[in-house]
């Protein structure tokens, strides 16, 4: 018996969702012309939004890219001993901001010389003795910290030198840095904004349809299954609305990527294989859409309901 | 059986008006009842407190059982599933036929479509509009939409029916055959009705009991009545 009562409650929730469902695609169809103003406003903000994720994706990519290759080179004094050689590797090891080291003696900075140029090589050819210095390389964890890693390396007697390329690191994390915070913030901006916006729209939508609420309200219906139709329609709009720019991105994407081979100016900053990033870039468009769409919604019926 | 009980309600509005004031009246299952009075006499929020489209400042407005002055917004539903309301201006959904408009009430319930038919066929029957059941409201007379609402209304088949001036907008010919059928669902259907007016001649003919609300009180009680609004307050409970 309770069994049997569950299954007509189950039926019950079935017909009126699909009925919800159905009248909301209708009701997208019906009221048109305002539909297309809200979808209209999704895509163009959605547009700008894929915009900023190709951005500061790429930008990302870009510094983390950077960051890998940023190391400390330390070369050290002539007479240096084993031991100090030993000492400092140890130290090295133990500091919290290394993430690695290599050795590059002299020797291996002669041979590389000697490979890269012709000239180089001539003229090293002359030399007797080899006038390099033993060095390592290190790579740091956080590139924010490059700097004090780099100062406290200075301050072993037997280092001769410990170069980061200062000055210029510093600028080019500065810039991506205010990138990446600049286009998310512009992201976020944006998709208040839409929120915004949409829930104008549907406003103007359910005020054409102020009557039809209190009808449903006269005759019985709950809150819930009042709003509903109202919020599923904001999710079809927001839908709707991410078509054109999921079309775009991964077409655009694609295109760019294709025609510039993969770089963007210089050779320095590399653009993002397209797959799957656009698929990753859709997939966000289409949640930032519809739950805008569904949020803008709640908001605009939330004022017709005395709740 | 009590039906509807009204015990010392009061309505003040926010602006400080009081619309209705220690108002108290009950009426019995199966009653045919007038409410009478003036533009700003409280006959409006009198009933409009019964289906909870205003709730009471004090005191309590029971209507099958429900206490509609400590009814939550979010409940509302509740009571409105149980009683059928009829408006001056029809309220009907223009884009939908004399069907759908009657069977939205009870699609919003959740019913098969099964159920749903027969239901909305017999409600437009009782109104006597099976022919223009696919009409839209548009193409009808104002006496035909009168009509399709009160199908609308008795549909769910609610013990209450409330009237508010069903007859306002519709010339006195139209009129009666809207009080025809409204006394053929009352007796036919045992449906309790009441009904605001403010047609003098209609009230007179249909001798039925009558309550006159001034100034937010009643003032009159009668069986049997008459449509007598500017008399002094003989107040009888």
């Amino acid at each position: 018996m309770t069994r049997r009562k569950e299954v007509i409650r189950y039926m019950k929730a079935i017909r009126i969702l699909s009925r919800n469902v159905r009248d909301s695609f209708k009701s997208v169809f019906r009221n048109i012309s305002l539909s297309m103003a809200s979808i209209l406003c999704t895509t163009i903000t959605l547009i700008l939004v894929a915009i900023s994720l190709f951005l500061s994706y790429n930008v990302r990519q870009v510094t983390t890219k950077l960051e890998h290759e940023l190391t400390i080179v330390v070369y050290l004094k002539k007479d240096t001993t084993e031991n100090d050689k030993i000492s400092i590797q140890n130290d090295l090891k133990t500091m919290a901001n290394v993430d690695s080291f290599v050795v590059k003696s002299k020797e291996e900075w002669l041979a590389e010389m000697k490979k890269d140029s012709e000239t180089l090589k001539v003229t090293l050819e002359y030399l007797e003795t080899n006038p390099l210095l033993d060095s390592l390389i290190v790579t740091v964890k956080d590139v924010k910290d490059l700097k004090d890693t780099a100062l406290k390396l200075r301050k072993y007697s037997f280092v001769s030198s410990a170069e980061y390329g200062e000055g210029m690191v510093e600028n080019i994390i500065g810039v991506f840095d205010a990138i990446s915070v600049g286009t998310l913030s512009i992201v976020i901006a944006l998709v208040l904004v839409t929120a915004f916006l949409i829930s104008n729209t549907i406003k103007l939508t359910i005020f054409s349809r102020k009557t039809e609420i209190e009808i449903m309200r006269l005759v019985g219906a709950s809150n819930s299954s009042i709003r509903l139709p109202f919020i599923f329609e904001g999710f079809i709009l927001g839908i709707l609305g991410s078509l054109v720019p999921i079309i775009m991105s991964i077409y655009g994407y694609t295109v760019l990527y294709n025609q510039t081979g993969g770089y963007l100016f210089t050779k320095i900053i590399t653009l993002a294989s397209p797959f799957p990033f656009v698929l990753i870039v859709s997939g966000i468009l289409v949640l930032i859409g519809s739950l805008v769409g569904m949020f803008g919604s709640y908001r605009a019926v939330r004022k017709y309901l005395k709740i | 059986m009590k039906l509807i009980k009204v015990e010392h309600a009061y309505k003040i509005y926010k602006n400080g008006t009081t619309a209705v004031a220690d108002l108290s009246v009950s009426i019995d299952k199966g009653e045919f009842v007038f409410v009478i009075g003036t533009t700003g006499s409280g006959k409006s929020t009198f009933i409009k407190m019964l289906y909870r489209e205003e709730k009471p400042t004090k005191g309590d407005v029971i209507v099958g059982g429900i206490n509609v002055a400590r009814l939550r917004n979010s409940k509302v539903y509740k009571l409105r599933r149980k009683l059928g309301v009829v408006f001056q201006d029809f309220k009907l959904l223009p884009k939908l036929s004399v069907y759908e408009n009657v069977a939205f009430a009870l699609e919003i319930l959740g019913l098969p479509s099964s159920e749903i038919r027969p239901k909305v066929l017999k409600a437009i029957d009782a109104v006597g509009l099976k022919e223009k059941a696919r009409s839209l409201p548009s193409e009808l007379s104002g006496g035909e939409q009168q009509r399709v609402a009160i199908a609308r209304a008795i549909v769910n088949d609610p013990k209450l029916l409330i009237c508010d001036e069903p007859t306002g907008n519709l010339d006195p010919e139209t009129s009666k055959e809207i009080m025809k059928i409204l006394e053929k669902i009352n007796q036919e259907l045992g449906t309790t009705i009441i009904m605001a007016t403010h047609d003098k001649e209609l009230v007179n003919r249909m001798k039925k009991r009558v309550l006159v609300i001034e100034q937010g009180v009643l003032a009159s009680d009668t069986k049997k009545g008459s449509y007598k609004v500017h008399e002094s307050n003989k107040n009888s409970k």
